[in-house]
């Protein structure tokens, strides 16, 4: 069942993908990029991290890719014109990516130690609990760094983009 | 991969494959498009496929520091797509375009 | 019994009841806002109009479904249907009563429980803003766009409150999971104040429910955060190209988010299923009461009956508000009844308080609105947040 529901998620993930790469309008690489978070939420929830998968649903998929959509309806710039990749680029950079990827895939599955399979409810340290307990004790200056970061992120964003008063 | 019937649960390295594929594919589109958004979109990608690997790999050790980093990593990422849209708009505010050839007034 | 038979019954058994709920919302919702405004509402079809849902799903379902050749198809199909989902998908963790046995078979009174069910009701909501959004891109209409973008940023910008408003009790009750929130308000200070939280020490969190109910207002485009979908300022908003079936699944979304929200205040502010005075008081007799005494109201309306045909069907209503009052008084469903009963009170008095403002209120203009989000909520959410933090910390 755990591998049934791996292989259902992983493939939308990587149809998802494929299909972020490849559509012409950037609404559509949009929607597709939500897709490959919902499926991404549901492989984090079979690997125990609960709020991670939650926190992916609520921040990201929610919140990031709204905005991503908001700024895509209003500048309604239109589809891309059909895309001139250098010959070199095609021919020779997609299956050399290829190439290096099963390589990197091939080591993976050598190198790594034996560990057991990923079964869902075998890590149980993925709670808001837990999380919370590391977060505010032993992660407490990343914490508020990021929040300092958020403050900066809102100035920024907000004197960016708001009207010029001449 | 191993051939032959599906095993009832998946070691963790298919994960970390399924990881690698994703990050592959976001390196794709940001080489390749050339509409910012999508750029930017692709980036995204990459993150995400990034916070899959913390989570195996926070699994594979049994603990849970990996999910601290994956949250950090979300956190960033939102501010990052907060002030990268905002300096889109303002890109195209002032070139009409959204294509990153055409915003190339400091070349030769 | 085989886990997967007992959740397809469950299943099955919710939504056949929540689909008659949102149809029958729409009834009550007529009802209460023509005796709000002195008429009557609808009365012709079947008694007192009480088959006027059946009339209009026959009309939507019958009518001629329209496909207008300038909007984008495939974003088109998929708008009410992504918004649909993500409004239904949230019934499946509300727990509405405690662990029972029927049969021989325990189960919980609801169809699963979330350890996370509180993060994933905030999750869900946030997903529903892209029905709105794609509706509005989708039919490739300036009315439309705008209506469909102010009603998706009024919807990000009200979940920070929301959230906020639901940080403060989760302090008190240090759980996420909606059962062991339920669970956690039960028993009676003194003997006989419940521990519901808006009642609960250190910090009565009355605020905080006010507050989530302001921010449900408007995530679920209500009167008075209307303005998206009001038909005489937007021509009706993200949905005027919308017909038929897909009118209807758009409609059908915000009833249902409706429901969960109020569902959700219930869980987490007003103690779910437990009651409001101990057992042993008597709270069971409640809803017997409460049945004899509409019972009693039929049969001596229709002594001398305002209606002609109402000599015939409030007695039958009588008589069916006694069987309901006479079910409440055997004790082999009682354990399952009472524990529901209280639940969907509770819900229907918070659904009758959306109904009576949406008669009662006129609207926000959309820049008061989004100015009252934020200049007005989130800096009283967060204080609210940290008044109870504060008292938590001190008083534990």
């Amino acid at each position: 069942m755990d591998a049934l529901l791996f292989m259902i998620f992983a493939a939308i993930a990587v149809i998802c993908g494929i299909n972020l790469v490849v559509q012409t309008h950037p609404i559509s690489s949009a929607l597709s990029l939500v897709g490959v978070m919902g499926a991404l939420a549901a492989l984090y929830l079979l690997l125990g991290g609960e709020f991670i998968a939650a926190a992916q649903l609520v921040v990201y998929a929610g919140a990031i890719m709204v905005l991503f959509v908001f700024v895509i309806m209003l500048l309604n710039a239109g589809t891309e014109k059909k895309l001139t990749v250098r010959p070199l680029g095609k021919y020779l950079g997609a299956p050399l990516l290829l190439l290096f990827f099963g390589m990197m895939a091939y080591l993976i599955q050598r190198i790594l130690p034996e560990s057991s399979p990923v079964v869902f409810g075998a890590f149980q340290s993925g709670t808001a609990a837990e999380i919370g307990k590391s977060l505010f004790t032993v992660y407490l200056l990343p914490f508020e760094v990021t929040s300092v970061l958020i403050l900066i992120a809102i100035l920024g964003a907000i004197v960016l983009a708001r009207k010029e008063v001449d | 991969m191993p051939l032959g019937p599906l095993p009832a649960a998946v070691p963790p390295s298919w994960y970390l494959t399924l990881s690698a594929i994703l990050f592959a594919l976001g390196v794709l589109g940001f080489l390749l498009r050339r509409n910012i958004i999508t750029v930017f979109m692709s980036i995204e990608l990459m993150l995400n496929a990034v916070n899959l690997s913390f989570i195996t790999f926070s699994y594979m050790l049994k603990r849970v520091d990996g999910h601290i980093f994956s949250f950090f990593v979300m956190v960033v990422a939102a501010a990052e797509a907060a002030v990268g849209l905002a300096i889109i708009l303002t890109v195209f505010k002032n070139r009409q375009t959204l294509e990153i050839d055409e915003v190339s007034t400091l070349k030769n | 019994m085989n886990f997967y038979l007992l959740s397809l019954i469950k299943t099955a058994i919710v939504v056949a009841i929540f689909m008659h709920v949102l149809a029958y919302l729409q009834w009550i919702e007529r009802k209460v806002i023509a005796h709000v405004q002195l008429r009557v509402g609808p009365r012709r079809v079947g008694p007192h109009g009480l088959l006027q849902p059946l009339a209009d799903v026959i009309k939507l379902v019958t009518k001629e479904d329209i496909l207008p050749s300038h909007v984008n198809k495939v974003f088109y199909f998929m708008a009410p249907f992504i918004a649909v989902t993500f409004a239904l998908i949230s019934i499946s963790i509300i727990p509405f009563g405690p662990e029972i046995t029927v049969g021989g078979v325990r189960t919980n009174m609801g169809l699963t429980d979330l350890n996370i069910g509180v993060l994933f009701i905030l999750g869900i909501s946030g997903l529903g803003v892209y029905g709105v959004a794609l509706a509005g891109w989708a039919s490739n209409n300036k009315y439309a766009l705008m209506g469909g973008l102010r009603s998706s940023a009024q919807m990000i910008s009200y979940e920070l409150p929301m959230a906020l408003a639901l940080a403060a009790p989760l302090l008190i009750l240090n759980t996420l999971s909606l059962r062991e929130i339920a669970n956690g308000q039960a028993g009676f200070y003194l003997g006989f104040i419940p521990r519901w939280s808006i009642f609960q020490m250190p910090f009565p969190q009355i605020f905080s429910f006010i507050l989530f109910l302001i921010a449900g207002f408007a995530e679920t485009n209500r009167v008075p955060f209307d303005l998206p979908e009001a038909e005489n300022e937007l021509v009706a908003g993200f949905h005027v190209e919308y017909a038929s079936m897909k009118f209807a699944s758009f409609f059908m979304a915000e009833y249902a988010n409706m429901v969960t929200v109020s569902c959700i205040a219930t869980l987490l502010f007003l103690g779910g299923w437990h009651p409001i005075f101990p057992e042993k008081y008597g709270s069971g007799l409640i809803p017997v009461v409460i049945f004899a005494a509409s019972a009693l109201l039929c049969f001596s309306h229709a002594a001398n009956p305002a209606r002609p045909f109402d000599k015939i069907t409030l007695p039958v209503f009588g008589v069916l508000f006694l069987g309901a009052a006479g079910l409440f008084l055997v004790p082999p469903v009682q354990f399952i009844l009472l524990p529901l009963f209280w639940f969907c009170a509770k819900v229907l008095i918070i659904l009758f308080v959306f109904i009576w403002v949406r008669a009662t209120l006129p609207r926000f203009r959309y820049d008061q609105l989004m100015r009252f989000a934020w200049t007005f909520m989130f800096p009283v959410a967060l204080v609210n947040l940290f008044i109870t933090a504060l008292l938590v910390a001190v008083y534990p």
